[in-house]
Formats: structure tokens, sequence, C-alpha cells
């Protein structure tokens, strides 16, 4: 299945292992992001409105 | 017809966005997945380049991105800078850490690329250096969001730093053509008449851009998303403080 690379199987390896593994760390980020800004979000507006409430 | 600038709305963006991001993030997964796995597994070696050849499914998809990143900055900033739509200046926003990923991929897959065929990692080739000085703009942009307090200030000054890097997105796309020297060469794909790329090249090259494409429009509508949440949050915080 894997491709016979030949002389510059190092080189093709290490482009396609880096560009993916920096690609993957840039969607966790945004999505860790966006689920911990989501939840703050949902903790501030519930506090709030336990205030306005009494 | 409805208008553009409805969209400009955070709750209208929010709701379309919320349907919109899955359904692009998963073409996106899609059509990258497709396009990198026939790159790779799939496609024959060049007769001059070999195997490397296959960098090129990651190499220009991740450029073409970096510098329409700069340009959808650039639209974004002027409907800021121009028409004060909140949403546009946080699609900015949200753009730049994606924008400076793809630069990043592209100078590291370019470098990685140019050792075995040009026998050096680095030049200073008119597009290799406005690339890298777009990366410094994009770094830039990023320090400058961190770095001002006030939304609207760093909206300002940010949507100016993007008009001024303009220059730089423009000469890295164009550079191989404005100097005709350098060991960058010309575009990969051309609708000028010379040598053209194999379709067993072409077509895995067009999907592996669609998925970068839709990749950037899912992280863009996700991370404004968080942006418009995260300014809720401020503008909260200001209320409760204000009324305790």
């Amino acid at each position: 299945m894997m491709p016979d690379l030949g002389a510059y199987a190092t080189e093709v390896a290490l482009a396609y292992i880096l560009s993916l593994a920096t690609l993957t760390l840039m969607i966790l980020w945004i999505w860790i992001r966006s689920r911990r800004v989501k939840r703050d979000l949902a903790d501030l507006e519930t506090r709030m409105n336990r205030k306005s409430h009494g | 017809m409805a208008s553009l600038w409805e969209y400009a709305n955070p709750v209208k963006f929010m709701k379309v966005s919320r349907w919109l991001t899955p359904v692009t993030a998963l073409l996106a997964a899609a059509t990258v997945g497709v396009g990198l796995i026939w790159g790779f597994f799939f496609t024959p070696d060049d007769f001059r380049q070999g195997s490397t050849v296959k960098i090129m499914f990651l190499h220009v998809p991740a450029a073409l991105m970096a510098i329409n990143a700069w340009a959808m900055m650039l639209v974004t900033s002027l409907i800021w800078l121009i028409r004060r739509h909140h949403v546009s200046a946080l699609a900015a926003k949200a753009a730049g850490p994606i924008g400076a990923t793809m630069t990043l991929i592209a100078l590291f897959t370019g470098a990685v690329w140019g050792q075995p065929m040009w026998g050096t990692w680095w030049v200073w080739d008119p597009r290799l250096t406005s690339f890298l000085i777009l990366f410094l703009f994009y770094l830039g942009y990023i320090a400058l969001w961190s770095a001002i307090e006030d939304p609207d200030t760093a909206a300002d000054l940010t949507s100016v730093l993007c008009l001024v890097g303009t220059v730089f997105a423009v000469l890295s796309r164009y550079a191989a053509i404005f100097w005709n020297q350098g060991l960058h060469q010309g575009a990969s794909l051309s609708l000028a008449p010379g040598t053209r790329m194999d379709w067993a090249y072409k077509a895995p090259l067009y999907i592996s851009m669609t998925g970068f494409g839709l990749l950037f429009l899912a992280l863009v509508l996700a991370g404004t998303r968080t942006e418009i949440r995260n300014r809720r949050i401020k503008a909260l915080m200001i209320r409760e403080r204000a009324n305790a």
C-alpha cells in the first residue's frame, strides 16, 4: 500500500507528517478554544440570570 | 433576495453559521482526505522531481490559502473600516492564525522540497522572501489584536496593518512574474500556453485546493463564532460590574 518514495522518502514523509501535525494542532486549538468560550458564556449567562431573578 | 449585509448581524450570523460550520467541516475533511490520499498514494513519480512531486499537493493549496486568507482579511477589514460591522472585524481576527498556519506550511513544505531539488533549504528569492515577510505580517497582526484592550481600536489598527501587509500578499503571489530572477518557478497551474501539468497530478491538486479552501472556510466560521461569544462575555462582564 505504501508507495515507493525512492531516494526522497525522508523529505516527502517529513513534509506530510509535519504539515498534517500542524493542521491538526490548529484545528484542535480552534475547537478547544471554541468549547471553552461557549462554556464560559453559558456559565456567565446562568449566573446573571440567577442574579436578576433574585 | 436577502442582502449580504444581513450576515453582519451577529444573531443572524450565529444562526446561519450554526449549520454551515459542520457542513463545510465535513466537506473539507472529505475533500482534503481524498486530495491528499490520491496525491500521496496514487500519483506517479515525476520524471524530474521523482516522488517529491507529492509535496505539491500540500504546498500549492497551503500557499494559495495563505494569500487568499490575507485577501479575505483585507476585504473584511475594509468592511470594518467603511461600514463598522463588528462581525467582519471578528472574521478577520479569526482568519489571522489560520492564514499564518497556511503560510508556515507553505514555507516548510517549500523548504523540504527545495533541499533535494534546488540543493538548498532556503534562498533569498523574491517569492520566498515576500512569503516570509507575509508570515511576519501574520504574526504581527495576531500580536496586535492581543496587545490592545479596546476591541474597536484593535480592529482599527489591525485593519490598517492588513492594508499595509497586502503589498506583501500581492508580492507573494506575483513575485515570480515581477522579477525574472530567483529559483522559484512560475505558477503551477496556468492558462497560458506552454507545458501543461498532466491530469494525473492536476485532478488531486484541484481536489486538495478545494479541500484547503473549505477547511479555511470552516475554521474561519468556527473562529468567528468563538470571537462573537468572547465579545459577548466581555460585554456581559462590563454590565455585571456596572450593576454590582
